[in-house]
């Protein structure tokens, strides 16, 4: 077949590895998606600190100790940064992956995504109260 | 009909994604104080034994934890194919793998408390 075609088909060149850096949208796609990587390593952390939490006190201090290294904070703070952006990004799509309906009327996209913030920034408060942390 | 795994999955993401989005910011903010030197209370070892020694904190904790993993790991598989990771199967395996191991030594750590 392919010598009838008297023309080169186009083939677009896709870089395997570095498609995303062509365009802004496909740079929120993978900030998006990267930050799952943040969210992971820092849930394997709250497991560790269970862990340590069950070995006694003195395990428990060095595990805090730990948590006080540059290399921790540092992590933090990345992680924060990539945590709040995966909130946002998850509450902004809610309302189009479950859009809620009366009949014939849809609830706005805004007030589906402003309850989700509303709830959060509730939970939020009562967790940091809770925990005393102010 | 064909039959399809991806509800299977597509649960807990989607569950996961939802108590992250949720959750994480704030557990890190509170770490982050402990980080800092400015340990909240609930963070003192009595305190946090005192809380994960009730079975409804159990509950809660290990539903955010499993979650968070089996939720992080779908997505994971999805980041290593954009990445150009094609061996889609064996990442999956390996990835799905990990958050199982998770799930039970979560479990395992809580019931130890």
């Amino acid at each position: 077949m392919a010598e009838q075609v008297g023309r080169r088909p186009f083939v677009r060149e896709v870089p395997k590895t570095r498609w995303f850096l062509r365009h802004p949208r496909y740079r929120r796609y993978m900030a998006r998606e990267v930050t799952c990587i943040f969210i992971a390593v820092y849930t394997v952390i709250l497991i560790v600190g269970i862990a340590r939490l069950g070995q006694g006190p003195g395990a428990y201090e060095a595990f805090l100790q730990a948590l006080r290294t540059p290399l921790s904070i540092a992590f933090h703070v990345v992680a924060l940064a990539f945590s709040l952006y995966h909130t946002v990004t998850w509450f902004n799509l809610a309302p189009k992956a479950m859009p809620v309906r009366f009949g014939e009327t849809a609830l706005p996209h805004a007030a589906v995504a402003g309850a989700h913030y509303f709830a959060w920034v509730i939970l939020t408060v009562v967790v940091l109260w809770l925990a005393g942390a102010f | 009909m064909a039959k399809s795994n991806k509800p299977i999955v597509w649960g807990p993401f989607a569950a996961g994604g939802t108590i992250t989005a949720f959750v994480t910011p704030v557990l890190i903010v509170l770490t982050l104080l402990a980080a800092l030197g400015q340990s909240p209370r609930a963070l003192s070892y009595d305190a946090l034994r005192g809380f994960l020694g009730h079975w409804l904190s159990q509950v809660i904790v290990f539903g955010v934890i499993a979650l968070s993993l089996w939720s992080s790991a779908h997505r994971l598989r999805i980041t290593f194919f954009d990445f150009g990771v094609r061996h889609d199967r064996a990442v999956a395996a390996v990835l799905y793998l990990l958050a199982a191991l998770g799930t039970v030594l979560t479990l395992f750590f809580l019931l130890r408390l």
